[in-house]
């Protein structure tokens, strides 16, 4: 008689997990933090996310060589920089060995009238020439003389220094022997610029194997050099590290928070078919909440599955609810929803409480924050739903449960002794209330670095290397758009001047340009164009010679280099090929689907009163004076890591504000569902104790919260609206809820709290945030709705034999 | 001219008396024991390029064993500084860092120098055949390269001096040139 609906109801869910688990297998996953980042409204933001992902900032890879000696850490240097600048994954890899530096100084010198910003047509009249005839004999007689003299007759102006000058010179790494090493000498440095975005972390990873292998390499070579070790650091690097630790965190929390919940089910259950009932609403619940974030974003972040694993500790509890009424049903068994009408209405309400919350996050702008809540969302609706109408069915028809009513009840005469305790709650409330209030301000971490995944050792290691070497930490950003790589160069050209300034009032250290190093066709025919021909030059070089003790006669080589410099053609990116400075034009000059873009890096002031800063409003307003508006698209002054970091803060008061909004949205439906003000304060307030004492204790334990610890406060609301409602409804019609129900809400905080305490021990920051806050969370939350539950006074009678029926719940 | 020849002579003959413990080994000792200080100096650059010789004054500051500063007065305020490997040369409100290894030319000039006045014989006789000649109250050193791409540059430096005083550096460059550094004894 049974048969046909169980198996009815057990097609029809085999139907539904197929359909589901065929969407998920069609799911793409993702484990970057680029789903951390919105498709942003603002160019900044645009330009953040494209910088963050494949911007060279992104493909640099530092390299640190510790251990061994300092000869051996210097060969492992040579050989694996030779290796890996074979490697046609990298474009650049620099470890401070002049492999550049001949055919650098030889292609700057040899376009030097192209290129040197001193070539204009007062520099070739007489007395320009005399002028620079002058500085080139004061150059002849300093230290650097002797380097200035094998170019004197062919270069008298002194062009080549002046473009020198003119270059960037950002502080070098120390160098020992050859090859870049640490201050104090202890780490050799390496520099390697994928050709891949630092957005392709299979890329990145492949990258890393082969800095890996050529190192192995350079170690098995050298005889001496067992004890030396590989460090290597930068965004990439970052990446696929984060990869691998999300990854393996996921598998590991659910693989040991799966064993644990299973566990405890199997003691309270302690019947494995009723164990595999029991998490037929948690799979379908997970598969639900994956297909719906794969539906609804197109890619599932591997941090939502993480996530989901948690989804276990609450979803479980829908099932624990029903076995526990159901089991203990002597007369039950020729009822379907026998046991039904104890826990539905109560698990209907928490259901549509945790709705509120999770909508609230559905709502967010940022993406990550918006998966987890339609993640949570779909995965508790259709948990509650396959325990509500399809796991009833699927129930044998002698089921049954050991008897946990002695547990009920003792755990009932724990209830009326603690609800004497009742002021403890509140004093904690308040006195949390007060310390928040207090420490407001220092409560949230906004920076968006606290999300990241990568340890603080290899944050600290990216930190050495990166200052060690001096590198592009590229901060500060000058972005020009234009229609082709003429238009824009000529924009990047028009903002020296301003740079200049910004950088002679000490606003900036200085700044770079591909316009340096190839500037637009327009300004190299300017300044040929100013060199005077052969005759003219002459006559005025034998003026501005008298007096000199440089005589007119010996500079014919420059006579001749300056006329064959105006016949020569503009030049081009292909011109520079062999060259370092190619690279340099490569990374600042980048092709985009509208045109080309170029990146001019800022450098920061390293001393004084804003070392390592720079005002975006100085520079942005020298911009705006320096590009009149008819230039087309103005240029904008990116500084990467307050564009993160306010995007992140945005989520973060985002957040926030639609909690709250969720948090006003449960009151008002308790409100609507049970029409008692004071039942939704009697419900609602030991929720909110344990919200505050929550943060108070993080907030004491010098925790700063991040966005996922308030994803974690709402999952307190979630799981501890179930027990609230429970001791509420209980206490409606009895003084206290039944044993049963006393004993399931046990059960369902422990499975909670493993589920979730486990995450708290995660090396991965926004996992251990929802551990660190649900874990302790769903305790409080259990332990002071009993305590303000309704005073039971005079205690419950002793124990009765379990052959007494219950009365019914209502 | 005369009274200095006579004191060149006289102490010529007092160093006569003194062979047994005067010589290279000495000097580097005595160089060595030299702190360092501030002192004036002096240099006259002679180029087959130019007409006249080029000349410039200055101080000289060296710190023992690694650190040689050079300020000029004229003709133009600029000054270097070789510190390790690292020369920074600052000239007219610019600064610029090289790596003394990138102009190995310039570097044994400079280490030259700095490893006379730090009495650093093994690196002196890395790059060259050192020839002393004189007494310890005044002597001469010749530093003649031994490293092919060094002679390329240089042919010779003559470094003269007074017990650890270093008092002049003439170097004769290959293609000629010369230049000649008179150093002050130091203001006490």
């Amino acid at each position: 008689m049974m048969a046909r609906p169980r198996l009815a109801a057990f097609a029809l869910w085999l139907v539904i997990v197929a359909v589901l688990a065929t969407i998920v297998s069609r799911a793409s996953f993702t484990a970057d933090m680029s789903v951390f980042l919105p498709r942003s409204p603002t160019p900044e933001q645009q330009l953040l996310v494209d910088q963050l992902r494949e911007g060279m900032v992104s493909r640099l890879t530092l390299v640190g060589l510790t251990g061994g000696s300092a000869a051996d850490r210097a060969e492992a240097s040579r050989r694996i920089a030779a290796r890996l600048r074979e490697d046609p994954r990298f474009s650049a890899v620099n470890n401070g060995e002049p492999v550049h530096l001949e055919a650098d100084r030889r292609w700057l010198f040899d376009n030097r009238y192209a290129l040197s910003p001193g070539v204009s047509a007062e520099r070739f009249t007489t007395e320009g020439l005399r002028a620079a005839l002058q500085d080139t004999l004061n150059l002849l007689a300093s230290p650097a003389g002797l380097l200035a003299k094998p170019l004197v007759t062919r270069d008298p102006t002194g062009e080549l220094i002046t473009l020198l000058n003119g270059l960037d010179q950002a502080s070098q790494p120390m160098l020992d022997g050859d090859v870049w090493v640490s201050r104090d000498g202890r780490i050799a440095l390496l520099l390697a610029l994928t050709r891949a975005s630092g957005a392709d972390i299979d890329a990145q990873e492949a990258a890393m194997n082969a800095i890996r292998s050529a190192f192995d390499e350079a170690r098995k070579d050298l005889a001496s050099a067992a004890g030396l070790e590989l460090g290597m650091t930068g965004p990439g690097v970052f990446s696929v590290q984060s990869r691998a630790t999300i990854k393996s965190e996921v598998t590991r929390i659910a693989a040991i928070g799966s064993v644990l919940i299973i566990t405890l089910l199997l003691l309270i259950y302690r019947s494995l078919p009723v164990l595999l009932l029991g998490l037929l609403p948690v799979v379908t619940g997970a598969l639900a909440g994956i297909t719906a974030v794969s539906l609804g974003f197109g890619v599932v972040h591997g941090l939502t599955l993480g996530f989901g694993t948690t989804l276990i500790g609450e979803a479980v509890d829908y099932a624990i609810y029903l076995f526990v009424q159901r089991g203990q049903h002597k007369d039950g068994s020729e009822h379907a929803d026998a046991g039904m009408d104890m826990f539905w209405p109560t698990i209907r309400l928490g259901l549509l409480t945790s709705a509120c919350g999770f909508i609230a996050l559905f709502a967010s702008g940022f993406p990550g924050l918006a998966q987890l809540g339609l993640y949570s969302l779909a995965g508790l609706v259709t948990a509650a739903l396959v325990t509500r109408f399809l796991l009833p069915a699927m129930l044998p028809a002698d089921f049954k449960l050991r008897d946990v009513r002695p547990l009920g009840r003792r755990l009932g005469h724990l209830v009326a002794g603690a609800t004497r305790l009742r002021w403890l709650v509140i004093t904690l409330a308040l006195s949390s209330l007060a310390l928040i209030t207090v420490q407001r301000h220092h409560i949230w971490n906004s920076e968006l670095l606290a999300l990241s995944p990568v340890s603080a050792a290899d944050q600290a290691l990216d930190m050495r290397l990166r200052s060690e070497l001096g590198a592009p930490d590229v901060r500060y950003l000058i972005v020009v758009n234009g229609p082709d790589i003429e238009t824009t160069l000529q924009s990047a050209e028009a903002l020296a001047p301003a740079l200049e300034r910004l950088q002679a009032a000490g606003h900036i250290a200085g700044w770079d340009s591909p316009a340096r190093y190839l500037p637009s066709h327009a300004t190299q025919q300017t300044r040929l164009a100013s060199l005077p021909e052969r005759d003219a030059l002459a006559r005025r070089l034998q003026d501005a010679s008298t007096g000199l003790p440089l005589r007119a006669e010996r500079l014919a080589p420059f006579l001749d280099e300056a006329d064959a410099a105006r016949q020569r053609p503009p030049l081009s990116r292909a011109s520079m090929e062999g060259t370092s400075l190619a690279l340099a034009v490569d990374a600042m000059l980048l092709e985009t689907a509208h045109g080309v873009r170029a990146l001019l890096p800022l450098r920061a002031p390293i001393d004084g009163r804003q070392a390592h800063l720079i005002d975006a409003g100085t520079v942005r307003s020298a911009l705006a004076a320096a590009m009149p508006s008819t230039a087309g698209t103005s240029p904008l002054f990116l500084d990467l890591k307050h564009e993160s970091d306010a995007l992140y803060g945005g989520y973060l008061r985002e957040a926030i504000q639609l909690s709250l909004g969720g948090i006003l949205a449960i009151l008002v439906l308790l409100l609507v569902f049970l029409r008692e003000p004071m039942r939704v304060v009697r419900i609602a307030l030991p929720l909110a104790a344990a919200i505050l004492v929550v943060v108070a204790a993080l907030t004491l334990a010098g925790k700063q919260l991040i966005l996922l610890h308030l994803v974690g406060l709402l999952l307190i609301v979630a799981v501890g609206s179930n027990y609230a409602l429970f001791f509420d409804r209980g206490g409606q019609n009895a003084p206290q809820p039944s044993p049963l129900t006393l004993a399931s809400l046990l059960f369902a905080n422990l499975t909670t709290v493993a589920g979730f305490g486990l995450l708290a021990f995660s090396n991965v920051p926004v996992l251990q945030a929802i551990g660190i806050t649900v874990g302790p969370g769903a305790v409080l939350a259990l332990v002071f709705s009993a305590m303000l539950s309704r005073r039971t006074l005079p205690p419950v009678p002793p124990p009765s034999p379990p052959s007494v029926p219950l009365p019914p719940a209502r | 001219m005369i009274l200095r020849s006579l004191v060149l002579l006289l102490t010529l003959v007092g160093g006569s008396a003194h062979t047994a413990d005067w010589g290279l080994a000495q000097l580097m000792r005595m160089l060595a024991d030299n702190a360092g200080g501030r002192v004036g100096f002096v240099e006259t650059r002679h180029l087959a390029i130019l007409d006249q010789p080029l000349t410039a004054t200055g101080e000289l500051v060296y710190i023992a064993p690694a650190r040689l500063e050079r300020h000029t007065e004229t003709p133009l305020r600029e000054s270097m500084v070789l510190d390790g490997d690292t020369l920074t040369l600052t000239r007219e409100g610019k600064t610029h860092t090289l790596r003394l290894r990138d102009y190995p030319e310039a570097a044994a000039l400079i280490e030259s120098i700095r490893a006379t006045l730090a009495g650093d014989r093994a690196a002196l006789e890395r790059t060259y055949a050192l020839s002393l000649a004189g007494t310890a109250a005044q002597w001469t050193l010749d530093l003649l390269p031994s490293d092919q791409a060094v002679a390329k540059v240089v042919l010779r430096i003559r470094v003269s001096g007074s017990k650890g005083e270093v008092r002049g550096v003439e170097i004769l460059q290959a293609d000629g040139d010369r230049s000649v550094m008179r150093i002050e004894p130091p203001r006490r």
